[in-house]
């Protein structure tokens, strides 16, 4: 009878950022946005969970979620109780949203390391920065090896097999060892919902809370700075086109015919 | 001595990636603001340095290992570490293909640097060089500067810059071959082969006139009044991610850096938001239409013509006009 394969113990990093549709205004010194908006869960984190949770469906283990960030961020932990995350650990300061990656990375690191994670997952990047960092820098960080933008990951006798997206339509197979740090592609699966009942259970789940001044020590100065942010400058010179929906459509045949010469 | 940028340039199996002229308009532009000399740097395919070396830049490295191929984000790392740190450059491009994102990152920590990614554009201010990226999906812009030591890292974005741009050298750059060391036990990863996905049923590549439909379509049954509207215009009909995600319509018809990057005559968006990872993947188009009801939506900064309106109340009467113009004809 063949071994158990054993279970897997899988952390997922999340983030919180502002709704997609959210309007944004700048802060007085323009160099990050005024807080005031609606939040959400980093679309591919969202991924990076269902992805987590189904490996656990079919090897058995333990899901973990991780996120930096002010008390607010507990509700991305919170939804991911209620999806089925066994425990949480939220890294609670306002000073953790002005981290660069870096040292998001090193938070990360240092609030884990008395765990012994098989796989950390972090969605390929985030919906507010689109940096595309996180993820592997924690892998450097932790000695690990890493794979991105994963659509695919099947565990095998010497580690995993996961499927890398490349660009135009491209893929690739890797195998790797364990533990290891995969960024996860949107798309990889199809996201659940949370049931009212994973909504109650998530209330008694454990969920630990990480003070900047405990992990302070393996953190340092931000490399990089927002010197400004700012609404972007327009270049194209656009033309609305306006009216009741019969009158639009009139105007836009006649770009199409007269101008665009598509007709 | 004036300090040197360097552009890692890419390559897959032993071509180079296009893209990567683009990199090199980029330090040739850095080059002439900051007055830095611009050197450039070949990774495992030594063959494709007297391609880099044709372009204006002041020498080109091979950097060669037998480990350097194939492509493993440890060989990568390892082999750019041992180099860089011989001797540093201050700046060091590299075009923000998906291979780079994952190594860059690692390199950078790997040397207690940092990199801003995905940047379409630079300002040199007061001598301060200032690294512009969208945030926020492209609603916002933010212009980063290096807190750090050098060498700084940054990627710049698909089509940020224009790869014809590059300058041609007056004679052909002086080609070192620098050999790297990768040690046993560095590489963990074994990838297998690159391969293509389910046979391409339709090159967009080469549609004139594309109807893409995004969220805002809202449903899958909704996708019909989009492809009406293709087929009316002569066109094809294609999307963004999430629909592609969502198996609403199959992942060929996909535009963006994960699918197909196109250029079409005319390229109608419906619903559309225009996150940065679509919109590189059709920002070439000669004429955009966008049509979305979130007057505030990124794809309004790229479009020609804008409808801010609900696409469900726009698109049947011009199906109904493109359908009567043809029969006029």
């Amino acid at each position: 009878m063949a071994a158990r394969s054993p279970p897997l113990k899988i952390l997922v990093c999340m983030k919180q950022v502002p709704q997609k549709d959210a309007p944004l205004k700048l802060n007085e010194s323009g160099t990050w946005i005024r807080e005031d908006v609606s939040y959400e869960v980093n679309e591919p984190d969202a991924y990076a969970l269902e992805e987590a949770l189904r490996q656990r469906e079919k090897h058995k283990g333990e899901v973990v979620v991780i996120t930096s960030g002010p008390a607010r961020a507990q509700q991305v932990l919170r939804e991911a109780l209620a999806k089925g995350a066994d425990r949480a650990i939220h890294l609670e300061d306002d000073k953790f949203v002005g981290l660069d990656a870096f040292n998001t990375a090193k938070a990360i690191a240092a609030a884990i390391k008395d765990e012994q994670f098989d796989l950390i997952f972090t969605g390929l990047q985030s919906d507010d920065y689109g940096y595309a960092q996180t993820g592997v820098i924690l892998a450097e960080l932790l000695g690990w090896p890493h794979a991105t933008i994963i659509m695919q990951i099947e565990k095998n006798d010497t580690g995993i097999r996961v499927k890398r997206e490349l660009e135009a339509g491209y893929f690739q197979f890797v195998d790797m060892p364990t533990p290891a740090v995969l960024t996860i592609q949107s798309g990889i699966n199809k996201l659940r919902y949370a049931t009212l009942i994973g909504i109650k259970q998530a209330k008694t789940k454990p969920l630990r809370k990480v003070t900047l001044g405990e992990v302070q020590s393996a953190i340092g100065e931000n490399l990089q700075k927002i010197e400004k942010l700012y609404v972007p400058q327009k270049t194209k010179k656009t033309e609305h086109i306006e009216g009741p929906p019969a009158e639009i459509a009139k105007k836009l045949v006649d770009k199409l015919r007269n101008e665009l010469r598509v007709l | 001595m004036p300090d040197t940028i360097l552009v890692v340039v890419e390559q897959r199996e032993g071509k180079l990636n296009r893209v990567s002229w683009e990199t090199i308009t980029a330090g040739q532009a850095i080059a002439a603001a900051t007055g830095w000399t611009l050197e450039a740097a070949v990774v495992g395919a030594a063959a494709a340095a007297p391609e880099v070396a044709a372009k204006k830049v002041a020498k080109v490295y091979a950097i060669e290992s037998a480990r350097l191929n194939p492509y493993t984000p440890d060989a990568f790392a390892a082999a750019l570490k041992q180099f860089l740190s011989s001797k540093p450059p201050k700046l060091i491009l590299m075009p923000h293909t998906y291979q780079v994102r994952d190594f860059v990152p690692k390199l950078a920590t790997a040397m207690g640097r940092t990199v801003i990614s995905d940047c379409i554009g630079f300002k040199h201010e007061s001598g301060k060089l200032l690294f512009t990226r969208q945030m926020f999906q492209g609603k916002l812009a933010a212009d980063v500067s290096f807190s750090s030591d050098a060498p700084w890292f940054a990627t710049f974005q698909n089509g940020a810059f224009r790869g014809d741009k590059a300058e041609e050298g007056a004679s052909a750059a002086a080609v070192e071959t620098v050999n790297v060391d990768i040690a046993d036990g560095v590489i963990r990863n074994n990838p297998q082969e690159i391969f293509k996905e389910a046979k391409q049923a339709v090159d967009l590549t080469q549609a004139e006139v594309i109807v893409a439909v995004g969220r805002g379509i809202k449903e899958q049954k909704n996708i019909e009044i989009a492809k009406q509207l293709a087929d009316a215009l002569g066109g094809d009909l294609a999307a963004s991610r999430p629909i592609c995600d969502s198996g609403w319509l199959p992942m060929d018809r996909q535009i963006g850096s994960s699918g197909q990057t196109v250029a079409p005559k005319l390229y109608l968006a419906l619903g559309i938001s225009g996150a940065i990872q679509h919109i590189v993947g059709m920002k070439g188009s000669r004429t955009i239409i966008a049509v979305n009801k979130d007057s505030e939506a990124p794809i309004f900064e790229l479009a020609d013509y804008a409808v801010v309106g609900n696409l469900f109340d726009i698109v049947p009467p011009l199906i109904e006009e493109v359908k009567k113009a043809k029969a006029g004809s």
